[in-house]
């Protein structure tokens, strides 16, 4: 019997049997590995029966604090596949030299340093951002939830979908070689025919519809949902940090997603936008793909420089010195994001007057930032400083990110930048600032509301062990690559002729596993914290003594956050609160209402996965197929007016009283 | 749930949450506007009423933008109270971004092209 | 914020920091649909920057003077206009809470939206029989992907329309399809907004010589 090759290539596209990587051991052992792992899971899951637990209390939850828990557990799983990535190339590197040729082939490594990068921006930093907002902005702002519930579990999924889209890359073909931007014109169809660029565009596409869609849900929450009195100057400098994120994340998003049409339609339809011939310009595609570039980097470190500034002051018992300062240098930050972008090209040729005006913008940054540096100084200064987990991180921070702002300025320089452009200083550069930065400020964010959304503080001893390896780490895995960038070795290389440079990737190497351990200890912090959570178990809801209203609600927060909704009356609200004798109200409760849970969701990011896979393979039936579901699906969602419900008074008083009585078996 | 005191919250919120509706007399205005600021720069066009083709340009980009203001005004009910002055907040940051995405990309673009493209040992020579 | 929320009265020193009453922050989904616009707004920018950039590599193929024909592209610009300004009779007759009427101008809405539609595909089969295809040149690239996006913002609202309008005989003119019908109302005239970019700077622009 045989099956017309035509029918095939209808049914299956262009994915065939070799599109499994059989002969690559290390894929098959993953592979292995990952398949038992998760057949082990999905046992474990059906025999303790709660697939419909799953179901109904979180993969159709519109909670936004659920939802929030689940960007981060996700950004978790992403974070140890993008270390591999990481912990391999330093390997590799640290051995390929000379006749050495290392354990990675250039086609296997370029997609690994592509991934990596891939990974941590879009599928660990941008979902800890966007997961840690989702559950403290509401919570902070003293609103039930966000603004549009159902919309928020359906960006959710659709960034989960675009991370099981790169994950799927791992085992059935291929993953981009292009490194993480896939400048064409490597990216185009000519120098890039198989399927990696294709898994590259398709996952950041659909992930890129739920970042963009929780952007504007998380604007309209900020803008509509804040409690009564809490006028703008008295919002929390996270809300502030939040709404200046998600306003970059709605203004710049789209130029990804519209550069990625752009690309693929040279790839599927064959347009001349960014080919070398027909009049094409692959400059513009790095014009325009820096354009969102360089505000997604303060996307990302505006929320952390939200969540120092809550620690600091809580940490210090103090009021955050120049609330005002704050908020107007993350607006200036804001705005000038948006004016620097060329500074990642000055050496492509645009010219002295060009550069200068974008290496001068890009200096200017560096001042609202500095600010914010001195006004978390002085809020230490004469504060009383509890150095807790949170404020380790904190301090950390803010020498290793000074020390990244300045190799950044140092990079503005327009000159400076034709010696180290594309160098490892560059690679040190920005992991100076987006670890030292983003990552340290994640680690803190987790930890500081840790405690909120789950009722128990995590365990600090493996807490410092998690902050001491990953600081040390830090400066062991980077600090070389500084010197190595300054004597000009260039990014991206897989093996080295000079055997001088290898005691430096050594200790880059060493770093690695340092940052490893750290990892390590974080995983274990939190089993190790949920096997103590009796010891650690916070029935106040403030273990910090936080001073905003967040802490005011019980930990973990009940469905409806706040039973009776807060007044805001200072900056600061719950300490305000404490410090005036505010009394929890225990009686006058009335019915709540609530967004009902929806599954629509779920599937609308699953169908959009299948018609990313087809597209991605060719299999254009599906693909149609998919796209008429999807619309279909959609409208169909649209008829369901029957989206919430009232939570009854009753049903408020028994969960108030039982924290009533919490508290007081607490006192 | 009480859905009819729901509804009676939604109208009163609708209400006071400030969007202007316009009125027939506003979108008329609007129309017959857009009519003639549409109407003379495809006759300017077509008509070749202009010899030198960079003024024409220019006129009928002043026309283009004149029209976009009237179409914010009368039709999309542009102003500063509506939804607490967010709305135009929102609009006003996107305009200041669209013109920074543009004339940068022009910018950025010009000059890369001028620099980098395939140039006459002439030209080279004049280069500072 | 939300000024019809009474705040429990309390004393100097310790004002009340709850409210005794539900309350109800203001909707926001116009002010997020408003928002999504601005980003789409970006979309569009990008398509323009990229044709702006691109516009005059002809790549030795025919350029927009050899091509455009402006009595379409006039015809096209009054449907849209048609379309924008019945879609506002429209929005005055739901302010009345007038089903019938309502619908009917929102029939004719999106008649003129088909009509826009069906002379866009016409022009692009024309152009295709010319040889002229988005592959022959970076400026056919970036004038056919703009001007498509465009139409196709007008056919998924086309698509819309017709939902909004099977939901109204369902549900009659209840707040949330006011505020859907609202939406859409943004969306329309924002593509309206949109065209007159297209139509001044790709077809009028690119006529010149």
């Amino acid at each position: 019997m045989s099956i017309s090759p035509d029918l095939l290539t209808f049914v299956f596209g262009r994915l065939t049997f070799e599109a499994l990587p059989f002969h690559e051991p290390i894929l098959v052992a993953t592979f292995a590995v990952v398949a038992l792992g998760g057949a082990g899971l999905l046992a474990l899951l059906t025999y303790l029966k709660v697939w419909g637990y799953l179901w109904t209390e979180w993969l159709t939850t519109i909670d936004h604090k659920k939802i929030g828990v689940m960007y981060i557990i996700m950004a978790v799983i992403m974070l140890v596949r993008g270390f591999s990535d990481a912990i391999m190339m330093r390997l590799q590197q640290a051995m390929a030299f000379g006749d050495a040729q290392g354990y990675l082939p250039p086609e296997h490594y370029d997609q690994i340093f592509t991934a990596h990068g891939v990974i941590m921006i879009f599928f660990v930093a941008m979902p800890l951002i966007t997961g840690l907002m989702n559950f403290v902005v509401p919570l902070q702002i003293g609103a039930r939830d966000v603004a549009f519930p159902f919309l928020n579990n359906f960006s959710f999924w659709m960034t989960a979908g675009g991370a099981v889209l790169v994950m799927i890359s791992l085992f059935i073909g291929e993953f981009a070689k292009t490194g993480w931007l896939a400048y064409p014109p490597l990216s185009g169809i000519a120098y890039s025919p198989g399927v990696g660029v294709d898994y590259y565009i398709w996952s950041l596409q659909i992930a890129g519809v739920g970042t963009l869609l929780s952007g504007v849900n998380l604007i309209a929450t900020i803008v509509k949902m804040r409690a009564p009195g809490m006028t703008l100057m008295r919002m929390p400098i996270f809300t502030w940090t939040a709404l200046c994120s998600n306003i970059l994340i709605v203004a710049s998003f789209p130029v990804l997603t519209a550069t990625l049409v752009l690309l693929s339609l040279d790839r599927y339809v064959g347009t001349n936008f960014f080919t070398n011939d027909f009049g094409g310009s692959a400059m513009m595609y790095v014009n325009l793909i820096w354009i969102w570039g360089h505000p997604e980097v303060y996307i990302l470190v505006l929320p952390a420089f939200g969540v120092f500034s809550e620690v600091t002051a809580t940490f210090c018992g103090k009021r955050l010195f120049g609330y005002a300062s704050m908020v107007y240098a993350t607006v200036v930050i804001t705005i000038l994001s948006y004016l620097v972008w060329l500074h990642h090209f000055f050496t492509m040729g645009s010219g002295a007057s060009v550069n200068s005006f974008f290496g001068i913008t890009t200096m200017i940054i560096s001042i609202p930032t500095g600010a914010k540096i001195f006004n978390w100084l002085f809020t230490m200064y004469r504060g009383r400083i509890r150095f807790e987990v949170p404020m380790l991180w904190t301090v950390s921070f803010m020498v290793t990110f000074t020390i990244g702002g300045m190799t950044g300025v140092l990079l503005a320089v327009p000159p400076a930048d034709f010696v180290l452009h594309n160098s490892l200083f560059l690679i040190a550069h920005f992991h100076n600032v987006i670890i030292g930065g983003v990552v340290f400020g994640m680690f803190a964010g987790i930890t500081y509301w840790f405690p909120k959304a789950f009722g128990f503080r995590l365990d600090p001893f493996w807490g410092k062990m998690s902050f001491w390896f990953w600081t040390v780490g830090f400066y062991f895995a980077f600090m070389p690559l500084y010197v190595l960038g300054l004597m000009g070795v260039t990014r991206r290389v897989n093996h080295f002729e000079d055997p001088s440079l290898q005691i430096w990737f050594v200790i880059a190497a060493f770093g690695a596993v340092l940052i490893a351990i750290g990892i390590a200890s974080f995983l274990i912090q939190l089993f190790v914290s949920f096997r103590r959570r009796e010891a650690l178990k916070d029935v106040t809801g403030d273990p910090w003594n936080g001073r905003t209203l967040e802490w005011s609600t019980s930990s973990p927060p009940p469905a409806y956050n706040f039973a009776l909704t807060p007044v805001v009356h200072d900056l600061d609200a719950w300490e305000d609160m404490k410090r005036r004798g505010y009394v929890r109200p225990t009686e006058g409760f009335i019915p709540i209402h609530m967004p009902k849970n929806t599954g629509a969701g779920v599937i609308l990011a699953g169908v959009s996965v299948v018609i990313g896979f087809a597209m991605i393979w060719h299999i254009w039936w599906l693909a149609g197929l998919g796209f008429v579901s999807l619309l279909a699906i959609a409208i169909g969602h649209t008829f369901n007016y029957n989206r919430d419900f009232h939570i009854p008074a009753d049903e408020v008083v028994r969960t108030e009283g039982r924290r009533t009585q919490l508290l007081a078996a607490g006192a | 749930m009480s859905a009819d005191a729901h509804a009676a919250h939604d109208a009163l919120a609708e209400h006071h949450d400030g969007a202007s509706h316009g009125s027939m007399r506003g979108y008329l205005t609007g129309f017959f506007l857009s009519v003639i600021l549409t109407a003379i720069p495809f006759w300017l066009i077509m008509g070749d009423v202009f010899r030198d083709a960079r003024t024409a340009a220019i006129v009928v980009l002043v026309f283009a933008v004149v029209q976009i203001f009237v179409h914010m005004i009368y039709f999309l009910h542009m102003n500063t109270k509506s939804q607490g002055g967010w709305t135009m907040l929102a609009m006003i940051f996107t305009v200041v971004l669209v013109v920074i995405t543009l004339s940068g990309s022009f910018w950025v673009m010009f000059h890369l092209n001028a620099n980098m493209m395939p140039m006459s040992v002439h030209d080279m020579n004049k280069l500072p | 914020m939300s000024t019809h929320t009474t705040i429990t009265p309390g004393d100097a020193d310790t004002p009340m920091f709850y409210l005794a009453e539900e309350h109800h922050p203001e909707n926001g989904t116009l002010l997020g649909f408003w928002i999504y616009l601005m980003s789409d707004c970006l979309i569009f920018a990008v398509l323009f920057a990229m044709y702006g950039v691109l516009g005059r590599s002809y790549a030795a193929g025919p350029s927009g003077a050899d091509l455009f024909d402006l009595t379409t592209v006039a015809i096209n610009t009054a449907m849209l206009l048609f379309s924008s300004i019945t879609y506002g009779f429209a929005m005055l007759e739901m302010e009345k809470g007038r089903q019938g009427p309502t619908l009917v101008w929102l029939v004719i809405t999106g008649l003129f939206g088909l009509a826009f539609v069906g002379l866009e595909l016409t022009e692009f089969a024309h152009l295709f029989h010319e040889g002229a295809t988005p592959q022959r040149s970076a400026f056919l690239s970036s004038f056919f992907t703009l001007v498509a996006t465009h139409g196709l913002h007008v056919s998924f609202g086309i698509v819309w329309l017709i939902t909004l309008m099977v939901q109204v005989v369902q549900k009659g003119l209840i707040p949330e399809n006011k505020r859907r019908l609202m939406c859409l109302s943004m969306f329309w005239h924002f593509l309206d907004v949109v065209w007159i970019g297209v139509f001044t700077f790709v077809y009028l622009m690119g006529s010149l010589r």
